[in-house]
Order: C-alpha cells, then structure tokens, then sequence
C-alpha cells in the first residue's frame, strides 16, 4: 500500500511537472508561429487596412483573392514568372547537385584511393568559406563567358554542395555493407552497375534528404541571385520579394505595394512548408546521420 | 545486317581470349572507378569554388586604375583593408552581436532539446515541430515579416503601445536595430540547433536514465552533468556554425536597409561592407581583398574557439 501511494504522488509529480514544462514551451511556441499568423492575417487586408486595423487580428472583410489577383498580376504577372523560375532553378540545381554529392560520398565510403583523406578535408574545409569572397568573383568569371544573366548562373554554382558529400559518405558508410557489393563483384558486375542497380536502391533514402536540404537552400538562397541575376524577368522570389519591398518602402505606402509583398511572401513560403511538412522524416534523418559522425 | 553479325563475332572472339585480360581490365577499372566517380563533383567544385577563390585571391593583390589600367600593387588593398575603419567597425558590431545572440539562442535550443528529450512534456511532436518550421522561411522573408511587425507605421507592436499610451517602441532606430537582428535570427535557428542537438540526444543509450535515478540523480542534474557533457560534439558543431553565419552575416541587414536606410549604412556588417564596394563602389579589387579579410576573421574565430573549449572536450571523451 504504502509503495503504491508512494507511486501516485510520484506520477502526481510527473503530470505537474509535465504542466508546467509545456507551459513555458508554449511560450515560445507562440513565438515562432507569430510571425507567420501576422503574415497570414495581413495577407486578408488591402493596403488601407493594414495601416487602419490592428495588425495581429482580422478584420470583417476579407481581401486575400484580390491581393492574390494583384501579386499573380502586377507588372504583367512577373510573380508568376519568379515562382516558375524558382521552381526550375531548384529542382534542377537540387537534383543536380544531389547526384553529384551521391557519387562523390558514396566514392569516399567504399573506396580507397591515393588522396582520400585530402580531398575529403578540402570538401568539407570549403563549408567555412564566406559566400561574399565566392559569390563576388563567380559573378566576374560568369561575366568573362557572358554567362550572367542567364538560368546558368544560379545553376550551374549551385550544383556544388560540399555537406551534401559530407552526408551522403555517412549515409552510405552507415548503410551499405562492404559484402553486398563484394558479392556483386563476384558475380561479375561492374562497378557502375553496382552502383547503379544495388547501391542506389539502398541509398534512396539518403538521396532524399540530401535532395530536400539542396532543394529548400536553392529555393531559399538570396545572396547568389541577387548577384547573378540582375534582370527582372530571371529573378528569384526572394531577389524578387526585396525588389518590392524597396519600392514599397520608398513609396511609403503610397503605392499600395505592401499587400503585394506580405502575400506574394505567403505565396512563396507555401512550397516551402509543405516540403517541410510531408518529408520531416527526411529532415531530421538528415541532421540525426549528419551531426554527430 | 552484316554489322550485327561482325559485332557478334567480336564478342565472341573477345571471349575467346586469354582469361587474364578482362580480369586485367576490371582490376584496372576498379582502380580508377573511385576518381570516375568522384569526377563530375570535383569539376564543379573546381570550377565553382576553387577556381574563383584563387581569381578573387589573384585580383585583391591588382588595382584598377584610371590610367594604366591594371596594376599589381602587391599587399596594398590588404593594408587598406587592415587599416579600414568601416570594415573593423563591422566585424566589431558582429561580435558584439555574436556574444549576445549565440549564447541565448544556443541556450534555448539546448534546453528545450533537453526537455523534449527527457519526455516531460506532452505535445512533444508539435513542439519539435513548430520550433523547426521557422528555418524552412527563408531569410528574406523573415526579415521582411519581422520588418514590418517592428514597423513604426502598422506594425502590431507600435499599434499595441499606442492603444496602451505607451511610447512606441522603436525597434527599427539605431540603438534597437542590433536586438532587432538579433531576434530576427533567435526565431529562425533556434529550432534548427535544437534539432541537432535533440538528435545527439536520442541516439544516447536509454539506460543512462534510469542508471542515474536509481542512483538518486535529478532530472536536471542527469541533463546537465551527464548528458551536457556527453553531446559536447554536437553543442561545439552548432557554435562553430553560429560563429560562422554571425561574422557573415547579410541577409537580414540588406532586408533591414530598405526600412531603414539611415540606421543601416552600407557598412553594417562586414558581408553588406564587401557588397557595396563590389557592386556600388565597382572597387572589385579591393572587395576581394575585404572578403579575404573576412574570411580570415571567420577562421581565427574559429580556431580561438576551439582552442578555449579543447580541454572541455578532452574531458567530454
């Protein structure tokens, strides 16, 4: 009896203990889902009630297909043209770059070869490397081959993700025995076909993650663009979002632009967020293989 | 017809010959099949890092001149550069910034990591959920988001204060911009630390917890001298990451610029400093050479790091 009593007010302990950890987690939970509730809610409001009504609530009227209408329309649906070529330049680059990262990890994994170890630290050493000392002379080198200005530009950089390597090496280390593909060469095969009838089946998991972190970095990149990208119609939506806001903000809201920005932001973020949703699986298996080894 | 056949009958005289050679030919496949593999990776790597690491390395020790065009000039622009108050003005504004910033946001990922994991909480998946989503909202649109909540004209804060009758706050003036950054990048990380760390967490062995208790440990003393100690690797990844972003840092501060133009000037941070001078001032040259600078500055923060934290890490092991 005594022992079971002695249970309850331990487990009593548990559920307040449990109360009062939620509690404070919700805080910040509020915290990090505020922004993106003040960015839905003003995406309702035309531009008068954003200056008029309390930002943080709704108002009785409900804007957002015209603010919808206007981003899609305005200066002759250019929003449309940044969604597509966000869309194209990330998707080619992410599978692209992925593929790259695949062959080369999967090289380090299961192979050993004169400059392994060099080559490897070179890689993953070029992670610190300021993106200013590479972005400013990639733009130079692009313009000596008239390549500024072109799809190829972003791309074409963007194939090169060195923690992508990282990865998929830990991936492949951690998930493909050295007797299965010993086996394969036993029976014959070639090293390629190795790779690509056993090996990669295997890998396809590894190959998600890495194609979802290239592809959200790609999507999300503002820097690169900015520079190598200096005409409208080849704009990204985050190089193309900034552009409005400088006009909105030099407008001083005269213009009726802020709208535009607050729901061509939602707009852009809604890929964005369901990758995240429906694939965190993949996320978190990338940080929990990537972190630690 | 007749080509189908021929091609046939080279298989079959390839067959035919001495067993040795295919196997030759494999061993010396096999030899080189790692740098085929490796190739296509390490053409865009040096194309696209090496290659224009070494023209950005080669172009800071030239100058442009109006007459005489290009001129070497040797460590000139790196005397400028060493010499450039704008510059060290930045890199000064990002460590203080850094000392400030990563500490809290690290410490938050890491208790809350620690509270996730030990299970006492409900609604774990939600939390470990929505702590994450802010760092799949790209920077430019967080910092447009949180730009206009800090607005002095229809952000919610300002709106709030003035019902209130309080003085609005002014987050987007000078001596509130850095915190305002700062917070900025607190919403869109934390989350993402605490995932690395959290991660670290769970691939503990879950014995340790009922080892500790049984030998009359509290919960908060099992996290902290127990299993602290035992993701160190993890917490030191997520600093070194943190230093490197913060003394890089552009984004947030270019975004900033446009609603604030007069607190934010082109030499905010080191990043927006190189920037300028590239695309504004067309000084290449001498952009190069603060890029340089920069990333020298990252690497010694670095390694300082490293070497302050290295005996806590021997003991870690």
């Amino acid at each position: 009896m005594t022992s079971l009593a002695g249970i309850t007010t331990s487990s009593g302990k548990l559920q307040r203990k449990r109360g009062v950890n939620t509690a404070l987690l919700f805080i910040f939970l509020i915290y990090s889902f505020l922004p993106l509730f003040y960015l839905i809610v003003s995406s309702t409001k035309s531009n008068a009630e954003l200056f008029s009504t309390f930002g943080l609530w709704f108002t009785s009227s409900f804007h957002l297909f015209s603010n919808l209408q206007e981003v899609f329309t305005h200066d002759g649906g250019i929003y449309l043209t940044w969604l597509w070529n966000t869309a194209y330049y990330s998707i080619v680059s992410a599978v692209g770059a992925t593929f790259l990262a695949t062959i080369a990890g999967y090289a380090f994994a299961k192979f050993r070869f004169r400059g392994r170890t060099l080559l490897f630290a070179l890689i993953l050493g070029s992670i610190m490397i300021p993106q200013t000392a590479l972005a400013i002379p990639t733009y130079l080198l692009l313009s000596k081959v008239a390549l500024v200005n072109t799809p190829l530009a972003y791309i074409l950089p963007s194939l090169v993700f060195p923690f992508g390597v990282y990865l998929m090496r830990v991936y492949t280390e951690q998930s493909i025995p050295d007797d299965l593909l010993d086996a394969a060469r036993v029976d014959g095969a070639g090293e390629f076909r190795i790779f690509f009838r056993v090996a990669l089946r295997i890998l396809a998991p590894g190959f998600v993650t890495v194609l979802l972190f290239s592809f959200v970095f790609t999507w999300n990149n503002y820097f690169l663009p900015l520079i190598v990208l200096q005409e409208p119609a080849l704009y990204t939506i985050t190089v193309g979002l900034d552009a409005w806001n400088s006009q909105a903000s030099a407008g001083g809201g005269a213009q009726a632009l802020f709208p535009l920005v607050i729901t061509g932001s939602l707009v852009g973020i809604v890929p964005i967020i369901f990758a995240f949703l429906f694939l965190q699986r993949f996320w978190q298996g990338g940080l929990t293989f990537g972190s630690l080894k | 017809m007749s080509g189908q056949v021929s091609r046939a009958e080279e298989r079959a005289k390839r067959s035919e010959g001495p067993s040795a050679s295919p196997l030759r030919r494999r061993r010396l496949l096999q030899a080189w099949a790692p740098y085929l593999f490796l190739l296509p990776f390490m053409v865009v790597f040096l194309v696209f890092l090496v290659l224009p690491l070494a023209y950005a390395l080669g172009i800071s020790v030239f100058e442009t001149r109006l007459v005489g065009g290009n001129v070497f000039v040797g460590l000139d622009n790196y005397a400028r550069a060493f010499g450039d108050a704008s510059f060290w003005e930045g890199v000064r504004r990002m460590v203080v910034f850094g000392i400030f910033q990563v500490p809290i946001m690290l410490g938050l990922a890491l208790v809350f990591a620690l509270v996730l994991d030990s299970g006492t909480v409900w609604l774990r998946n939600l939390f470990r959920l929505g702590f994450y989503l802010p760092y799949a909202v790209p920077s430019v649109v967080a910092a447009l988001i949180w730009g206009y909540l800090y607005g002095p004209s229809f952000g919610p804060f300002t709106q709030l204060a003035e019902l209130l009758n309080f003085p609005a706050p002014k987050f987007l003036s000078s001596g509130w911009m850095l915190a305002s950054i700062a917070n900025i990048l607190t919403w869109e990380f934390t989350g993402y630390n605490m995932i690395i760390m959290y991660a670290a967490l769970q691939s503990l062995p879950a014995e340790l917890d009922d080892a500790a208790a049984v030998d009359g440990a509290k919960g908060w003393q099992i996290a902290l001298y127990i299993k602290v100690p035992m993701i160190s690797s993890a917490i030191f990844l997520t600093v070194i990451f943190s230093i490197i972003g913060t003394l890089q840092l552009f984004n947030e501060p270019k975004i900033m610029y446009a609603l604030a133009p007069q607190v934010i000037g082109n030499d905010y941070t080191p990043n927006l400093y190189a920037y300028t001078l590239a695309f504004t001032n067309q000084e290449y040259n001498y952009s190069a050479a603060i890029s340089f600078l920069l990333g020298a500055v990252v690497v010694v923060a670095s390694y300082v790091f490293m070497l302050v934290t290295n005996r806590g890490e021997l003991r870690g092991r």
